[in-house]
């Protein structure tokens, strides 16, 4: 029993149903969400150095065992996953402070963040394919109303496409869940694993994977990207930095989560598909990342081309690969949220989403614009910043299982980031200032610390990577070897 | 044209208390039987709801002064914290712990801290329910 694997979860909730009450009180708000997001941080580090000496932590929901109960279960991968969100969270909402206006506060803004935070550690840590639907039910009905909340034209046209694609997937997964569970009779993560591994992986349940296939694919933005850009370019930044880093993430923790411990048995049919998936995402994705003038739709089909490159990972699918996913999973939840914040704060200053209206921003700006580079340079892969690791580990992967098409593709889709995010600086951070100094508007501060702390964060990650190896290494060791996670379980 | 409710309106002063007796007895009875915080909530709800109809909201909010959206919020407090009651106990998460008391005149009765989360579930649903109505009744 170890009741703090809970608190991830909990703790984000209870503040959201807390904050209710505060609703007038927005300092008091602000101060709680904060504290809250601190301690839920605190506690996923202690989870994670727990790990590292008693194996994976599992807690049975009112003390009934699995498989009947349902339950948490945390090893490396989903806790660096949820330390990471918290972080990023918190460094966005930290944004949100100095940026979203006192209409969004009063309208319930710091519950809803809460609670969409709340639903994704919980998305992250369960042991339970139900658990996991409402999980996400929690992260998306509070997403809808984050998406929508400020009632611009923009944003209730995106917020309904954005709800019924979700509304259509989430259907999908319940079916999926019922084929699942009506084939299987069970519906622990582990336990399915042991029937599947039984009975052998037969025709009928590939089918079934395919349909979580294509439901975490909607959902992380897998080929099925075509709402992802308009969507999350409607919201404003803090919002839009919370999704890009979070929400898709969650789809591929998801995806990760299913295809390495439960449909591992026929690779040719699931991870080639996921490979092929991959291959047209990164395709897609690169195009649309050139294609653009507006920044907001750059940097989301930048999110796009991310995804494809950590599935990349999956169908290879050795140890190495996992670890390079890994890598790029918490390099990429930081670096997104970091540049939605950027182009967020370009927006603000500046007045235009359109990068061929705006130049020289940097001889305004140049803060700013020296934090861009080093985003931009952290996407690229350029060592010693955090994306760096991850696309060679993935590479190596490739290399080993020869999948010399992935492998072209992956670092290909690295120079088509690199001109994206060049054309902007090109465009907006160089040339001649067309922002005369008596009409600058002043940058706060409160925007730009929060981009700090990020920046930080991704030379922090790159550079002490050492640090974090540790965790890396053991989460990709239970991603490639399932009994352990299924030991961990099942095992009294 | 005025509309005349006068019958609605009787009928609704008696059935309302028939409902809300329902709504009591199936919420006590969802231990075992058939029922429970979630359907003894809605059918509550439903008594409000009646209310709503057979007269005016304004005349309801006069009886009824109370905020649904904080009996909602106050109600999904309860259930985390029932949840989050039980680690301090040292008890696994959601844990229950239930005893029997002999009571006069009810005879042996079985307490359980199940039933505060189930009132907990029953206040969210009931504040979420009537939250919903009234705001869709604005819009017409």
């Amino acid at each position: 029993m170890n009741n703090i694997i809970v608190f991830p979860m909990v703790i984000p909730v209870l503040t959201g149903i807390f904050l209710l009450f505060l609703r007038r009180h927005i300092i008091l708000q602000r101060w709680v969400i904060i504290l809250s997001l601190l301690a839920t941080m605190i506690i996923s580090f202690i989870i994670l150095g727990q790990i590292q000496t008693e194996g994976i932590l599992r807690l049975d929901f009112g003390d009934w065992k699995p498989p009947f109960g349902i339950l948490f279960v945390a090893d490396s991968f989903s806790m660096l996953l949820v330390l990471t969100a918290s972080f990023v969270a918190t460094a966005c909402l930290i944004y949100a402070f100095f940026s979203i206006g006192e209409a969004y506060e009063k309208m319930f803004f710091y519950p809803f963040v809460s609670l969409l935070i709340g639903g994704v550690n919980g998305s992250f840590l369960t042991g339970d394919l139900f658990n996991l639907f409402v999980c996400f039910e929690v992260m998306l009905l509070a997403s809808y109303a984050l998406i929508a909340l400020g009632g611009k034209k923009l944003q209730l046209r995106e917020s309904i496409k954005y709800m019924a694609i979700n509304v259509v997937s989430s259907w999908i997964f319940l079916v999926a869940i019922a084929y699942l569970y009506g084939t299987l009779g069970t519906l622990n993560m582990a336990h399915l694993s042991v029937r599947i591994a039984e009975v052998g992986q037969t025709p009928i349940l590939t089918v079934i994977s395919i349909l979580f296939l294509i439901v975490f694919s909607l959902k992380a933005g897998l080929l099925l990207y075509q709402w992802l850009p308009g969507s999350y370019s409607a919201p404003p930044p803090a919002v839009a930095a919370i999704f890009g880093a979070l929400l898709t993430k969650v789809g591929i923790y998801a995806l990760f989560r299913i295809f390495t411990l439960m449909f591992y048995h026929e690779p040719s049919i699931t991870h080639t598909m996921i490979g092929i998936m991959a291959a047209i995402t990164i395709i897609g994705g690169s195009i649309g990342a050139i294609a653009y003038n507006d920044i907001r739709q750059i940097i989301s089909y930048n999110v796009v081309i991310a995804v494809g490159f950590i599935l990349i990972g999956l169908a290879v699918g050795t140890n190495i690969a996992f670890e390079g996913s890994i890598y790029y999973l918490i390099h990429d939840m930081v670096v997104k949220a970091l540049l939605f914040l950027l182009a967020g704060t370009m927006i603000i200053l500046t007045g235009t989403e359109q990068i061929n209206r705006v130049s020289g921003l940097i001889r305004n700006y140049p803060v700013l614009g020296w934090l861009f580079f080093v985003v931009m340079l952290s996407l690229a892969g350029i060592p010693p910043l955090s994306g760096f690791l991850g696309k060679v580990l993935v590479g190596q992967g490739a290399i080993e299982s020869g999948s010399y098409v992935l492998l072209a593709l992956g670092f290909l889709s690295t120079l088509f980031v690199l001109y994206s995010l060049l054309r902007v600086f090109l465009n907006s951070f160089w040339g001649e200032t067309m922002i005369m100094v008596d009409d600058e508007k002043p940058l706060r501060k409160g925007l730009v610390i929060p981009c700090l702390i990020l920046t930080l964060a991704t030379v922090g990650l790159g550079v002490g990577a050492e640090g974090i190896s540790v965790y890396v290494i053991d989460a990709a060791k239970t991603l490639s070897n399932p009994e352990i996670y299924i030991n961990a379980v099942l095992n009294n | 044209m005025k509309i005349n409710d006068v019958i609605l309106q009787t009928i609704t002063r008696v059935v309302v208390f028939i409902i809300l007796t329902l709504a009591i007895y199936l919420f006590f009875s969802g231990h075992y039987d058939p029922g429970g915080g979630f359907i003894g909530g809605l059918v509550l709800a439903s008594a409000i709801v009646l209310l709503f109809l057979a007269f005016d909201i304004e005349t309801v909010r006069i009886g009824i002064p109370i905020n649904f959206r904080v009996v909602a919020a106050i109600g999904a407090f309860i259930v985390v914290a029932t949840g989050i009651g039980a680690t301090v106990f040292g008890t696994p998460f959601l844990n229950q712990a239930f005893k029997t008391f002999n009571i006069p005149f009810f005879g042996e009765v079985e307490l359980s801290t199940v039933t505060l989360f189930e009132a907990g579930v029953a206040l969210a649903v009931v504040g979420v329910v009537v939250t919903i109505i009234l705001s869709i009744s604005k819009d017409g």
